[in-house]
């Protein structure tokens, strides 16, 4: 099949419906709005309804309902947006109940600006709402990835029950590449017998977040614990890129992480041994990725598009054994290739941190 | 002999947590007994607020959401946009539906979705003990308005029927009181046509039900319901505000 060119946001939406997607509650906001102008035509011709609700706290809520009454549903936003959506998130999380949902991260705090950020790591991989729950949160890096993880997104939050986060910024957002769609499926979405769809004739059933007795909401709370080990275990996803040997290991999700790709390029060009890991599920962390590679990597260095928040959980992962480094833009500025090369070999070959 | 009065189908044997002459049990029963009467028990939907009402999850023995405060109506549009052909009600208190779930509330109506709500309006948070409601009355003495509510500083009531009946997305609105048998009776009936409204795919459909807190508004429970009838009724006039020819 012939590829196509597809801006970002679009090939979200497109993922979406080809992922058996067919309800959508929104509220405008830059830079994810191609979005719901494709989805708000296409829905409607797969049979599937697109709402622009009152407001994010609306259109989460609107995802609790659908996701409750058994469809795949999904909603999408940025920073300001994906913030007023915390209460709701923390809700689906504590039902156990699947959706997908998109955030194009804007710079921040505040209404900060408009421009491609990855601001919100903390937001997305450490609960964002109140009470102890996760979320899936997966980051692709291209516009293929978007469609072929979009699929893996509805499939993870059916297969746990969970709402899984996709984390993207502007510049995926809005960047046209050519993409192979592939045929499209018959999608057979998994049955839900939990969902709250009138008894019709069966037990009844409830989706609910309360567990007034102290006793059962920390049964409820364990019970959550151990799928959150579970998908620990059984989800870390990663890209490995010119790994073999590397002294200096990047360490770069999104946008950041195609930026590092030329890094890496260039210093291999000029016999430098730098390798680069691209986390594709922020959370879980790939922490599986790090231990092949800690024994030859002399240190990492970690880039983002923010103030260094992923920075925090290869420290983690590394666990003092090897110096992390980092090197960040924010407010919507992006690394330059130039300047993550400088700052590579001025670690490169040197002593401690 | 012949059984002439039985607990409704549609609700559970089981006691409710709510305080001695408060007014939400009967207001359960008639909304259990119009989902028995007109024969939708097994494709009904219903969605619990939070506040007093919460745990309307456990006696209504149909299938039923709990929501977060104040989002009963963007809850209720999820599941109904799903299965338009279930029948979907929200069960809402003041502080739900008039404060903290305006913007739900006003929106859901104005796109005419086609779902039922029952408001609650009893003039005060009752749950969190006893402050006041967007529907406490001016000069009413709550917890948080210990001198009695002041215009000045809180500003007026929030009359919900009369508000939502100017929008052209909802299709019937009513104000009834349960605060005597010939009442109840009234309620009933608007409670049924609100019911009959959303299975004629007419719209969206709300009954705003006048109800007693005696214990947070510090009355014995024959008192209370006095106090409903000489203050409530005078500033949120009971009837019909809006109702489409298609029902009686």
């Amino acid at each position: 099949m012939a590829k196509i060119l597809m801006k970002g946001n679009e090939a979200i939406g497109e993922g979406a419906v080809r992922a058996g997607c067919r309800y959508f509650f929104g509220y405008p906001i830059t830079p994810q709005s191609e979005l719901p102008h494709y989805l708000a035509k296409r829905l409607p011709e797969v049979g599937g309804v697109y709402l622009q609700s009152e407001s994010e706290t609306g259109a989460i809520n609107m995802v609790y309902g659908a996701a409750g009454a058994g469809a795949r549903v999904m909603t999408s936003s940025s920073g300001p947006g994906i913030s007023l959506m915390q209460e709701g998130i923390s809700y689906l999380a504590g039902a156990e109940l699947p959706c997908v949902i998109v955030n194009m991260i804007r710079g921040g705090p505040g209404l900060g600006n408009i421009a491609p950020a990855q601001s919100d790591y903390f937001q997305a991989t450490k609960g964002g709402g109140h009470g102890d729950y996760r979320v899936i949160v997966l980051a692709p890096a291209s516009v293929q990835e978007i469609i072929d993880l979009m699929r893996v997104a509805f499939d993870l939050a059916d297969r746990y029950r969970n709402p899984v986060m996709v984390a993207g910024d502007g510049i995926l957002g809005q960047m046209m590449e050519p993409v192979e769609l592939g045929e499209e499926e018959e999608i057979q979405i998994p049955p839900r017998p939990w969902a709250a769809t009138g008894r019709m004739g069966g037990e009844k059933k409830l989706i609910n977040s309360l567990y007034i007795v102290p006793e059962e909401l920390e049964q409820h709370n364990l019970k959550l614990a151990r799928k959150y080990a579970l998908i620990t275990e059984r989800e870390q996803r990663w890209e490995e890129y010119r790994l073999g040997g590397a002294k200096l290991v990047l360490v770069a999700f999104g946008t950041a992480a195609r930026i590092c790709k030329a890094v890496v390029d260039r210093c291999r060009e000029e016999g430098l041994a730098v390798g680069l890991i691209r986390p594709i599920t922020l959370w879980p962390f790939p922490q599986k990725a790090f231990e092949p590679v800690i024994e030859e990597a002399e240190r990492f260095l970690v880039v983002e598009m923010n103030l260094g928040q992923m920075v925090e959980d290869v420290r983690l992962t590394v666990n003092g054994r090897r110096p992390v480094h980092f090197y960040g833009r924010c407010g919507g500025m992006l690394p330059v290739a130039a300047d993550v090369v400088r700052e590579v070999k001025k670690l490169y070959g040197g002593e401690g941190q | 002999m012949k059984k002439v009065f039985t607990r409704p189908r549609s609700l559970k044997d089981i006691p409710t947590h709510y305080c001695p002459g408060c007014t939400h049990g009967i207001v359960h029963r008639l909304v259990a007994e119009v989902i028995d009467e007109l024969e939708i028990f097994d494709r009904t939907i219903g969605v619990a607020p939070v506040g007093c009402s919460v745990f309307a999850y456990n006696y209504f023995d149909c299938d039923m959401f709990q929501a977060s405060h104040g989002r009963a109506p963007a809850v209720a549009t999820g599941i109904k946009r799903v299965l338009p052909d279930r029948v979907v009600f929200t069960y809402q208190g003041d502080g739900d539906l008039a404060a903290i779930g305006t913007g739900e509330i006003v929106h859901a109506a104005a796109r005419g979705e086609k779902f039922t709500v029952i408001f609650i309006n009893n003039a005060i948070y009752a749950m969190t003990g006893g402050q006041m409601a967007p529907t406490t009355l001016l000069g009413q003495k709550t917890t948080t308005t210990p001198y009695g509510r002041d215009k000045e500083v809180n500003g007026y009531p929030v009359k919900v029927a009369e508000m939502l009946s100017v929008l052209d997305g909802t299709a019937y609105v009513a104000r009834v009181s349960v605060h005597d048998p010939a009442h109840v009776v009234k309620a009933k009936k608007a409670i049924k046509r609100a019911f009959e409204v959303q299975l004629a795919n007419l719209g969206f459909s709300i009954v705003e039900v006048l109800s007693a807190c005696p214990t947070n508004w510090g009355l014995p429970p024959a008192e209370a319901l006095k106090w409903l009838a000489e203050n409530m009724i005078p500033y949120y006039p009971l009837g019909e505000y809006k109702k489409p020819a298609e029902v009686g």
